[in-house]
């Protein structure tokens, strides 16, 4: 992990990174001959006080994907919302997309001030709790301007310092790639234990080519894959309910290269123009149209034995 | 230039150890290190040529960067432009595909990397890393140092001669590479960046924070795109997916930033995929009509 300390330049390259105390931009920092030596690179305690903290957690999903706007906080929240219209059933939701924070708008909490720093309660209904830097942000205008080390500092406060208390599942929301919010994701909830990953694709292979390698990413830190999830499969006309090909499956779509990579195709959800209506409006599509052929999908998808 | 075992070892290996132990390479090859390849090619070096440089930016994923970058270079084109694209988008590299490219290798000449070129006449260039990764399955799994020093040696070292625009594509978010690419460019300049957003409120919210990052870093914008911004249906013909269409109305009201709308084409769609040029291929078209629209308020606003 790349930490930060609060007295290091503008360009530190993080406590433990292979750089530590040799880079240029270690010169004059007072925490030069520390790094340099090596003695920043023993194992973060961090990982050890949120497997503290995560004891009371009963599963741990992230949802990934290499590519963009393929619907990753679409169907975190709304599994998030599924998983929690079982009363009995404790659910957290925690965005570490910290450049474009999505969940809140998605669950309709965008504005919401209540959320203290300290003890970050956090909260939505009664058995639904979610945690986002957009909480944080000023004003939604805000950027987050914020490099490698700075976003992992924050990921690592989420995990640690949020009161999630017990929880049946934490849903982490990821921002698009295999770079340092993946990378601490998995590396800080190591001691935890992470039960897998829903990979979130879109049927085109433009998209498959990058979710291929967020696979590879997966296998390279043993992250075991739930399954995939095909989004935006097709389009549904909501005026003639005829069907169309937006995003052609051109390479066999997420099917074929889930019989390829021996991976488990969870679902396919058409394009539904009230999915994005809904996230706009910050409310659940499961409850809005819930006789609609992409909320049957969802649900399909929730209620399947890899999720639970 | 500097040595291959320079370069295979990565930018970031490459200053630690230029810093230990002085600019001799452990090859005996003489003295060529990264610092001296920095003072002969300098930061204006292989820029020397290039005409203006634009960023193509978004807050969001998957709005259609990589899209309108890969069709705005080839609407340049087709109007008598020497284009290049520099594609930073590390972990997920879209471009080579989309111009039918990816299974093309860089060369290194005196100047440093070839770029590749999607067409004979050698007027549309292309660097991305999906070149330089032998399976493209592979993932470049980097922290942002990594990806920084990088970008650094692709903005530096890239042999782009005579370039009327050069447009930068980026992945979404405002972080490492954004940084990268703005701190490597200083010397140069940046003339500007045209934004990409879709109609919904989402992608909208994360535009608005990509436009706080330009004023920040004072990038002039030149506009905003916005992308998949209708759906037609086949079947009955009716309008669909412009769900928020007033929220980019209004966004670019307010900015006076407004460069053209792109529907939801299944044949551009198409394009991308099998890296066909769209342009060429569905003249009539009404996206054809709207993507060289948006290749002319670029050009013109670039001139202002």
């Amino acid at each position: 992990m790349a930490d930060v300390p609060t007295d290091a330049p503008e360009h530190c390259p993080g406590t433990t990174s292979e750089q530590a105390g040799k880079s240029s931009a270690c010169q004059g920092c007072p925490n030069q001959t520390i790094c340099a030596s090596g003695a920043a690179k023993a194992p973060d305690p961090a990982i050890e006080e949120i497997k503290l903290k995560m004891a009371t957690v009963k599963h741990k999903i992230l949802v990934l994907s290499g590519k963009g706007g393929v619907g990753k906080s679409t169907f975190s929240a709304h599994l998030a919302h599924a998983l929690a219209s079982d009363d009995s059933k404790e659910v957290g939701l925690l965005d570490i997309d910290i450049c474009g924070p999505s969940v809140p708008k998605i669950m309709g909490l965008e504005g919401e001030q209540e959320y203290i720093y300290s003890g970050w309660p956090g909260g939505l209904e009664d058995n639904l709790a979610v945690m986002s830097i957009g909480f944080l942000l000023g004003s939604p205008d805000d950027a987050v301007i914020w490099r490698g080390p700075k976003k992992n500092g924050m990921i690592k406060q989420f995990l640690r310092d949020v009161d999630w208390g017990e929880l049946d599942y934490l849903i982490v929301d990821t921002p698009p790639g295999t770079s340092d919010e993946h990378l601490s994701a998995v590396q800080y909830l190591s001691g935890a234990g992470i039960d897998g990953a829903v990979i979130i694709t879109t049927p085109q292979e433009v998209s498959l080519q990058d979710v291929r390698k967020e696979i590879r990413f997966c296998q390279k830190v043993q992250l075991p894959v739930i399954g995939v999830v095909e989004n935006m499969s097709a389009f549904v006309c909501p005026k003639c309910k005829n069907t169309s090909q937006i995003f052609p499956p051109t390479t066999g779509g997420a099917q074929r290269m889930c019989e390829e990579l021996g991976l488990t195709l969870l679902g396919k959800v058409p394009l539904d123009p009230r999915i994005g209506r809904s996230c706009d409006e910050g409310k659940s599509f499961l409850n809005e149209v819930p006789d609609s052929p992409a909320a049957a999908a969802y649900q399909t998808i929730v209620q399947s034995k890899p999720v639970l | 230039m500097a040595c291959d075992w320079f370069k295979l070892v990565g930018a970031e290996l490459v200053d630690w150890f230029i810093e230990l132990i002085g600019v001799f390479c452990p090859r005996d090859c003489g003295l060529r290190g990264r610092t001296e390849v920095m003072e002969e090619s300098s930061e204006e070096g292989n820029l020397r040529a290039v005409g203006r440089v634009v960023l193509v930016l978004s807050g969001k994923g998957g709005v259609g960067k990589s899209t309108i970058t890969t069709e705005l270079a080839l609407a340049l084109q087709h109007a008598g432009k020497k284009v290049g694209i520099l594609d930073v988008d590390l972990c997920g590299p879209s471009i080579p595909r989309m111009l039918g490219v990816s299974q093309q290798e860089v060369h290194q000449c005196d100047s440093g990397w070839v770029p590749v070129y999607a067409d004979p006449q050698q007027r549309l260039a292309l660097m991305s890393i999906g070149f330089l990764l032998d399976d493209p399955s592979e993932a470049v799994v980097w922290r942002g140092p990594k990806k920084t020093a990088l970008i650094g040696q692709f903005v530096r070292d890239v042999a782009w001669g005579e370039l009327d625009v050069l447009l930068v594509d980026t992945p979404p978010g405002t972080s490492d590479e954004h940084l990268a690419v703005l701190e490597n460019l200083r010397k140069h300049r940046v003339d500007g960046a045209v934004l990409v957003t879709t109609p919904q409120a989402v992608s909208i919210g994360d535009v608005r924070r990509e436009i706080t990052f330009c004023k920040k870093t004072g990038v002039k914008i030149l506009g905003i795109v916005e992308n998949m911004s209708g759906f037609v249906c086949p079947h009955c013909i009716s309008l669909s997916l412009s769900v928020s269409l007033s929220l980019y109305l209004s966004l670019c009201i307010s900015l006076s930033l407004s460069v053209g709308s792109v529907p939801l084409d299944p044949l551009l769609a198409e394009s991308i995929e099998e890296g066909r040029d769209f342009l060429q291929a569905f003249p009539e078209s009404a996206t054809y009509s709207s993507l060289r629209a948006i290749a002319e308020s670029v050009l013109t606003r670039l001139q202002d």
